[in-house]
């Protein structure tokens, strides 16, 4: 079990080695550390903006998305959607929202042990915190895509408003409203810190590599 | 084999690093976020002019089309507003017998609101609330509804003598009210009736910090509404000033610390209450020291001889702090309930002292500095310029000419007169600029004065000391006039109104009633040139006076802070119903209604109740997008409401009529706004009573 676990974890910086090139093995705890503080900071911090704007709203409506909750005036778009037959935005992505911060700061715990394997499962560790954001944008696009698709056929407008998929980027429109929208700081520190763990893997993978091939050829070597 | 210690130690710095960080990013207000993002899309910035040879071209054909000449031409561009441009004042206008108020911008003079005051306006739902409406109980006089009045002078609420744009009070003539509206939500919130007369004239006035609101009286009654015979007058017929206490935290007129002062039966005209030097004063001209008591019928002069046939009239000099310290001390007595310093007590304090003033004067008006008290002639071509230095003195020194009937001092008045000024026939009223400038309107001349103050005020312009500078003819017959802040401690200058009480030729015609012609003038430039650049039609109630607010003072709510306010209160109403708590509850014979309104429909949309029901009807809009303003009436039953975005209703009355009523939304709130209705049925009392055991249950809501 030890032996296994010793696998996982991978071979330990010897003192001496550690000494003298400490840049090397201290570039990938940095990069992994920013990474994590980006990803911390980012549930704090809006993901997804939507503007809308239609001749009688000359101010826009405006739809935020953070990791755990929605703002802006969701019960106004609500109010109008129901004309469409769109469900309430409260119900899109209600698990997601609930689990978002468990989520973000089980990737980020994952991370900080990542720093700590120095063998390839690190890797696997960072794993989440690296796909993130494109896990966001695909659910976000889905979730859109189920609520534009699924309107209610009963609803008031719905001979003149089909069903249709809303832009999750650029420039949208429905009825007489245009909508715009874009990524936030949230997602942008969120892409920064998956950039961080691509690049501190790399680091990771520059340090620990040999000392993992020198460890398996020890093994090898004894076992010969 | 094991990671150094200071990788360690920086690890729990960066941990504290990302702590703080998160700490940050939720500082980072998403509001504010949200408005810059808003900002994105705000009005262009105004490109500077340039009129080629072709934009001359058409300029100048249409101006032919149109026989327009340059000066046309010039004032439309003073006034014109484009779309969604907001103007840079509001004139808060009294509406006269309408008995409401109107709201103007300036310049365009686009009438922007009425406001329901002491008449029931069924657009804003103003008294169409069933039988225990606040509006209806508060336009009862004696228990009984007078569903008019007669708004004449608006008074903003003033800090350090300056509008501070929270509150505008009016006075009603005919049945000597004063009402406060609150100007976050364009609400008359409180209306007090005056305990002493019946009708009014110098309201309202307030003092600098609007410690009061002065309520002058007019037409001389027995106090406390009660009677005399008319020869009796001088015996029993009083007149007065209230001055009644403004509460501002509670928004509301607190009666129990107003009072009043019993004056003499001269009938008191308008009133001011003095600022900076004159501070502590308020001052009220009379116009019937003859105290006639007419009789035209017997043979007697009527009232508009006899009170024009004395020389001199009295203004009245009312020291208002010592008057409180009077009140307070316990020095009044109570007159139908209400404390009132009785005359002997005023003269024996010095509250009250007169000044003479050429006979049957309008308008007391001081300057912004406090300095100058002018009296407007009416009958007389001058103004009468005081000076409260020499007024002070005056009383310091006892410098009188004698006292009247019941012994009030008559200031001397060479002692107290600091000039006359002639400036034609028939001032009235007068407002001030920020050069220097003092604008009279001369009624008989149809005509806006502009003269020169003198004092502190000489250096302001390079005309000479109290002249009269410029006389622009107004269409027809001005009363007030009112320039920007033009009775404030620093007034604007810039624009001015003229209340033109005749427009005979100006519009198209409409039938022998006439609209009032609200005439603007550019006073921007000093000396003789102050043009008329626009003539406004009002062609609802006969205006009195208006004052003229820059917009960005005013505090206005763009919808109610909070689902389920109540703009009675001013605060969120715990028995507001929210989404999911409507329905129908019955205990007995009352059956409670919780109703929503969202666009587009009521919640709940059918009501049945039984014939002799007494019904209470709740209903919150919920709404919070400005402009989504929801009705509600039932028709027959006298019922509409005003639902503005956020706001709480409730009314109560008698289902005395059986039948099918159709309920429904009378404000165009959506697309489907004809579908935003429901029914509401009265089970006639024969039915009722078959379906007795049906209706026996708690719950009759479908």
């Amino acid at each position: 079990m030890s032996r296994l676990l010793a696998a996982i974890v991978g071979p330990r910086v010897p003192e001496d080695e550690l000494r003298a090139r400490r840049a090397r093995y201290l570039a990938p705890t940095l990069t992994l550390m920013l990474a994590r503080l980006l990803l911390l900071v980012s549930v704090f911090l809006p993901y997804w903006h939507m503007e809308l704007v239609a001749p009688q709203y000359p101010n826009g409506l405006f739809l935020t998305a953070h990791v755990s909750h929605l703002s802006g005036d969701v019960r106004e778009i609500d109010g109008l959607n129901h004309y469409i037959g769109m469900r309430p935005l409260g119900e899109a992505a209600a698990f997601e929202r609930a689990a978002a911060v468990w989520a973000i700061l089980a990737m980020f715990l994952l991370v900080e042990g990542a720093a700590f394997v120095h063998s390839r499962w690190a890797t696997l560790l960072a794993l989440p915190a690296a796909t993130f954001p494109i896990a966001f944008l695909v659910d976000l696009h889905l979730w859109m895509r189920t609520f534009g698709l699924n309107l209610d056929p009963d609803a008031p407008l719905s001979s003149s408003v089909k069903p249709f998929v809303p832009t999750v980027i650029g420039e949208g429109g429905i009825g007489q409203f245009r909508t715009f929208a874009d990524l936030g700081v949230g997602f942008w520190l969120a892409a920064a810190s998956s950039a961080l763990t691509i690049v501190g893997f790399y680091f990771h993978r520059r340090a620990y590599r040999p000392l993992t091939l020198r460890a398996g050829a020890e093994r090898t070597g004894r076992a010969a | 084999m094991k990671t150094t210690g200071s990788t360690f130690r920086f690890r729990t710095l960066a941990m504290t690093a990302a702590l703080g960080g998160a700490c940050l990013g939720m500082l980072a207000p998403e509001a504010s976020a949200q408005e810059s993002r808003r900002r994105r899309g705000g009005a262009e910035a105004a490109k500077p002019v340039e009129l080629t040879a072709e934009h001359v071209g058409l300029l100048t054909k249409i101006a032919d089309e149109r026989r327009l000449n340059v000066d046309d031409l010039l004032a439309a561009a003073k006034t014109f507003m484009p779309s969604g441009r907001h103007d840079e004042y509001v004139l808060f206008s009294s509406g006269g017998q309408s008995g409401q108020v109107f709201a103007i911008g300036v310049p365009s003079m686009r009438l922007l609101r009425s406001i329901a005051v002491f008449t029931p306006e069924s657009w804003q739902g103003y008294g169409f609330s069933g039988d225990n409406d606040h509006v209806a109980e508060s336009l009862k006089i004696m228990g009984k509804p007078v569903l008019w009045g007669d708004t004449h002078h608006p008074a903003l609420s003033e800090t350090g003598g300056e509008y501070d744009g929270e509150w505008l009070f009016i006075g009603d003539k005919a049945n000597a009210r004063v009402a406060v509206i609150d100007l976050r939500d364009w609400e008359t919130k409180q209306i007090v009736k005056n305990p002493l007369t019946i009708s009014d004239h110098g309201a309202a006035f307030v003092t600098p910090d609007t410690e009061y609101i002065v309520e002058g009286g007019q037409y001389a009654t027995v106090l406390g509404y009660g009677y005399a015979p008319p020869e009796q007058y001088k015996e029993a017929y009083r007149g007065m000033v209230t001055l009644w206490k403004f509460d501002r935290v509670k928004g509301r007129i607190d009666e129990a610390r107003s009072f009043a002062l019993e004056l003499p039966p001269y009938w008191q005209d308008l009133a001011d209450a003095g600022k900076r030097a004159s501070d502590g004063f308020i001052f009220i001209n009379s116009f019937n020291a003859e105290m006639a008591a007419g009789g035209v019928e017997r043979g007697e002069p009527p009232f508009e001889a006899g009170a024009s046939k004395r020389d001199m009239d009295y203004l009245h000099i009312i020291d208002w702090r010592k008057a409180e310290a009077a009140f307070k001390a316990g020095k009044a007595k109570a007159i139908n309930g209400f404390p009132v310093i009785m005359l002997e007590t005023s003269v024996a304090e010095g509250l009250l002292h007169f000044a003479p003033e050429p006979k049957s004067p309008h308008g007391v008006d001081i300057t912004p500095n406090g300095q100058f008290i002018i009296v407007a002639g009416k009958l007389d071509p001058h103004v009468t310029v005081y000076s409260i230095d020499r007024v002070k003195r005056a009383i310091a020194e006892k410098k009188f000419s004698g006292q009247d009937a019941y012994g009030v001092p008559i200031l001397d008045f060479d002692a107290v007169k600091e000039v006359q000024v002639e400036l034609g026939l028939g001032p009235l009223h007068t407002q001030f600029d920020d050069k220097g400038y003092a604008y009279t309107s001369l009624f008989l001349d149809s005509a806006v004065a502009r003269w020169t103050l003198g004092g502190e005020y000489e250096s302001l312009n390079s005309d000479r000391p109290w002249k009269l500078v410029q006389k622009t003819p107004v269409q027809y017959n001005i009363g007030h006039l009112s320039a920007a802040e033009g009775d404030t401690v620093s007034p604007d200058g810039r624009y001015l109104i003229s209340m033109s009480k005749w427009s005979v030729d100006r519009f198209l015609p409409t039938g022998p009633l006439l609209p009032q012609n609200f005439q603007l003038l550019d006073i921007s430039q000093p000396g003789a040139t102050m043009p008329v650049i626009y003539d406004m039609p009002l062609g609802v109630g006969e205006p009195h006076y208006c004052q003229m607010i820059k917009a960005d003072k005013l505090k206005t709510w763009k919808v109610y802070p909070e689902v389920g306010w109540n703009p009675h209160t001013q605060r969120l109403d715990p028995n507001a119903p929210r989404q999911g708590q409507e329905g129908v509850t019955r205990s007995g014979d009352h059956v409670l209604v919780n109703m929503t309104a969202v666009r587009s429909h009521f919640h709940p949309e059918h009501v049945e109740v039984n014939e002799g029901d007494t019904v209470t009807w709740r209903i919150t809009a919920v709404e919070t997008a400005q402009d989504a303003t929801h009705g509600f009436c039932i028709g027959a039953y006298n019922i509409n409401l005003s639902l503005e975005p956020g706001e709480f209703a409730e009314f109560t009355f008698v289902a005395d009529k059986p039948g099918t009523y159709p309920f429904y939304c009378t404000e165009f709130c959506s697309a489907l706004h004809l579908e935003m209705m429901g029914y509401f049925h009265v089970k006639p009392k024969a039915v009722s009573a078959t379906d007795a055991d049906e209706a026996s249950g708690a719950v009759v809501a479908r």
